[in-house]
C-alpha cells in the first residue's frame, strides 16, 4: 500500500465521498432532528420533542396509508414472486421461440410508470373500460375499479402484476444454474415433476427468491407515481399510498418535521420487515457454500 | 449480505442451455405451448389496447361494450396531438435532465468501482459497506433535508437538484456495487503486466480496466436511461414553472386542460392513449436494440427493472 496509491485511491472516492456525506448521512441524520421538530417549511424548525410521534398514533389516516400500503404489498409482492417464477418455469422447458416469449413477458415491465397509469386507469373505466364491456358479454356487472372504495386496491395490485414478468429473467437464469444432474439422480428415485419443483428447483434457486422478495417488499412499501396519478389516494382514501401520505405532509401541507416524523417510521418499518424476512427465510434459504 | 453473495453467474443470457428430455408426453407439450400462448395473450392485451385505442376516432372510444378493432385507423390523432401537446418542449427537458445525469455517472461510477475493486487504502472495506448501506435506504428519508438544502441554495424550480447529485454517485449505488463486480472478474494480471512496464494506477484504469468493461458502461447507460425516463417524483417536487416539466409531467397536466367553450375538459382517451403510446415506445426501442447488454446487466447485479 504506496502512498501514492492511497492518495490516488481517495481521489478517486472523493466525489463519491463529498455525495454521501452531503446528500446522504447529514441529510439522514437532520431528518432525524428535524421529526422532532414542528418546522412550517417558511417558519424555521422549532424542538416539539416527542409531538409528532404522539400525533402520528393519532393520526387516523397515517393508520390507513399503513394499512392500505400493507394490503396492496401483501398481495403485489407474493403475486409478482408466484407469476414471475412460474413464468420462468415455462420457458425453462425445452420450448422453441424462446427470445419470442421472453420479450412477450418482460415487455410490460418497461412501460413506464405515467404511461401505464394512464393506459390501466382506462382499462378499468367503470363506463367504458375494458374489463367491465368482457364482464358484460357474461353478464356481469363490472365494479367501478379505480372509483370504488372495495375494488381500487384489487386493481392496483393487477396493474403491478401486469409487470410481474421483470422478475422472471433472474429467476430464469438460476434455474439455468441448476445441475442436470439432481434431477437425473431425482428422476431414477422416480421422483414426478412436482416433487422436482419441490425438492429441487424451489431450494436450489432460493437465494434468487429471496432477494426478489425483499426487494419488491422495500419497492411496494414506496409505491406512489401510479397512485398520484391513478386515484391521488381516493375514493375516501382507500388507496391512500403511504409515501402519497407522505408527501401530502411534505409538499402540500408544507410540514416539514411532521414529514420526516413519517419517513422515519418508513425506514424502521421497512428495517423490521427485512429483519423478519431474512430471519425466516435463514432456515429455508439454500447456500451452496454452505454459509448462513 | 450474503444473497447477494450467491447470484447467479450466467456470462451470456443468449446461450440458454438445452436441457434433456424427460418426462415430454405429448400431452404435457400441447399443455405447455397452450399455457405460454395464452399467457402471453394476457400480457400483451393491454399493449394491443394501447395501440388500438390511440388509432381510435373519438366516437369508437365511448362505445360500450367497446371495439376490439378500431372502425377506422386515425393515424391523424397522433398529428393532432403532436401539434397539441407540448412534445418538443417535454423532450427536450427530459433529455436535457438525461444526458446530465447519464455523463455524472458514467464519469464517477467506474471511477469509485475502480479504487474498491483495485486499490487498497485504509478505511475501503468501511466505506464498501456504507456504499452497500445506501441501497437499502429507502429514498424518501433523506429527500426533505435535500429539499431544503436546494431551497437554500436557490436551486429549486431548475434541473440542477435533479442533475449534479449524480455527478456524486447519489442514486448510484447499485451501479458502483455492479461495477465493481465486472472490474473484479478481470484477470489481475493485466494489471501485473502493465505494472512492470511501467504503468500507474490511472493509466491502468483508462487503457486496461475501461476498454474491457464495455459492456458494463452500456448497461449502466441503458438503466440510467430507463431510470430517468420513468422518473416522476423528483421533477414533481423540483419544478413548478410548467416550462420545465419533463414528459411525464407535461401529460398529467396536459390531459386534463383541453380548451373548450366553457373552460377546460379533459382531453378524450384516444388522445392521452397516443401520448402514452409514443412514451412507452422509446425504452422499449431501446431495449429491442440493446437486449444483450440489458439482460446481461440484469443478471449481473440483480436489478429488478
Amino acid at each position: 500500500m504506496s502512498r501514492r496509491e492511497v492518495g490516488i485511491a481517495y481521489l478517486c472516492i472523493l466525489p463519491w465521498l463529498i455525495g454521501f456525506v452531503v446528500f446522504t448521512a447529514y441529510p439522514l441524520i437532520i431528518s432525524g432532528y428535524y421529526s422532532f421538530t414542528h418546522y412550517p417549511i417558511l417558519g424555521g424548525p422549532t424542538w416539539a420533542g416527542l409531538d409528532n410521534y404522539r400525533d402520528l398514533l393519532e393520526d387516523e389516516l397515517f393508520w390507513k396509508s399503513l394499512r392500505v400500503t400493507a394490503v396492496y404489498s401483501a398481495f403485489a409482492v407474493p403475486g409478482s414472486v408466484v407469476i414471475g417464477y412460474a413464468i420462468a418455469m415455462l420457458l425453462n422447458q425445452r420450448v422453441r421461440w424462446l427470445r419470442v416469449w421472453r420479450t412477450a413477458y418482460f415487455l410490460p415491465s418497461l412501460v413506464p410508470a405515467i404511461a401505464g397509469a394512464f393506459l390501466w386507469s382506462w382499462i378499468f373505466n367503470g363506463q367504458y373500460g375494458l374489463v367491465n364491456g368482457v364482464l358484460r358479454q357474461f353478464g356481469v356487472e363490472g365494479p367501478q375499479w379505480f372509483a370504488s372504495e372495495e375494488w381500487v386496491l384489487p386493481a392496483f395490485v393487477i396493474m403491478t402484476l401486469w409487470g410481474a414478468g421483470g422478475g422472471m429473467i433472474l429467476y430464469l437464469a438460476a434455474l439455468q444454474q441448476v445441475p442436470s444432474t439432481l434431477y437425473d439422480a431425482a428422476e431414477i428415485d422416480g421422483a414426478n415433476a412436482w416433487h422436482r419443483l419441490i425438492h429441487i428447483s424451489i431450494p436450489m434457486t432460493s437465494p434468487v427468491i429471496l432477494f426478489q422478495f425483499v426487494t419488491g417488499l422495500i419497492a411496494s412499501f414506496q409505491i406512489f407515481t401510479a397512485g398520484y396519478i391513478v386515484t391521488n389516494g381516493g375514493p375516501n382514501n382507500a388507496s391512500l399510498f403511504y409515501v402519497l401520505y407522505l408527501y401530502r405532509n411534505g409538499w402540500q401541507d408544507f410540514q416539514m418535521g411532521y414529514a420526516s416524523a413519517l419517513a422515519w417510521v418508513l425506514v424502521l418499518i421497512m428495517m423490521v420487515l427485512t429483519l423478519v424476512t431474512l430471519l425466516v427465510a435463514r432456515r429455508a434459504v439454500y447456500y451452496e457454500y454452505g454459509g448462513r | 449480505m450474503a444473497v447477494l453473495s450467491a447470484r447467479p453467474q450466467v456470462d451470456d443470457p443468449e446461450r440458454i442451455v438445452e436441457r434433456n428430455v424427460r418426462g415430454r408426453s405429448v400431452t404435457w407439450r400441447v399443455l405447455l405451448y397452450v399455457l405460454l400462448i395464452g399467457g402471453a395473450l394476457m400480457f400483451a392485451f393491454p399493449f394491443y389496447w394501447l395501440v388500438s385505442t390511440s388509432l381510435k376516432p373519438e366516437t369508437d372510444v365511448l362505445l360500450f361494450p367497446p371495439d376490439l378493432i378500431p372502425s377506422s385507423f386515425e393515424w391523424g390523432n397522433y398529428g393532432k396531438v403532436l401539434s397539441a401537446f407540448p412534445f418538443a418542449q417535454g423532450l427536450s427537458n427530459t433529455l436535457i435532465i438525461l444526458v446530465a445525469v447519464e455523463i455524472g455517472r458514467l464519469v464517477s461510477v467506474p471511477l469509485v468501482a475502480y479504487a474498491f475493486a483495485r486499490l487498497r487504502f485504509p478505511g475501503r472495506n468501511v466505506l464498501f459497506v456504507l456504499v452497500l448501506g445506501t441501497m437499502m435506504l429507502p429514498y424518501y428519508v433523506t429527500l426533505i433535508p435535500q429539499y431544503l438544502i436546494f431551497r437554500d441554495l436557490g436551486w429549486l424550480n431548475t434541473f440542477l437538484p435533479l442533475t449534479v447529485p449524480s455527478f456524486f454517485g447519489v442514486g448510484s449505488a447499485f451501479f458502483i456495487f455492479m461495477m465493481r463486480q465486472f472490474y473484479l472478474s478481470i484477470p489481475k494480471e493485466y494489471d501485473d503486466a502493465a505494472m512492470v512496464d511501467g504503468c500507474g494506477r490511472l493509466r491502468i484504469f483508462w487503457h486496461i480496466i475501461l476498454p474491457q468493461s464495455k459492456p458494463a458502461l452500456a448497461a449502466l447507460a441503458i438503466f440510467t436511461f430507463t431510470e430517468q425516463w420513468n422518473d416522476y417524483f423528483g421533477p414533481l417536487i423540483y419544478l413548478t414553472d410548467q416550462a420545465k416539466y419533463t414528459l411525464a409531467l407535461s401529460l398529467q397536466a396536459w390531459q386534463q386542460t383541453q380548451q373548450s367553450g366553457l373552460g377546460y375538459k379533459p382531453h378524450p382517451f384516444n388522445e392521452i392513449m397516443a401520448v402514452a403510446t409514443l412514451i412507452t415506445l422509446v425504452p422499449i426501442v431501446i431495449f429491442f436494440f440493446t437486449q444483450r447488454y440489458f439482460l446481461r446487466g440484469l443478471i449481473v447485479s440483480g436489478i429488478q427493472g
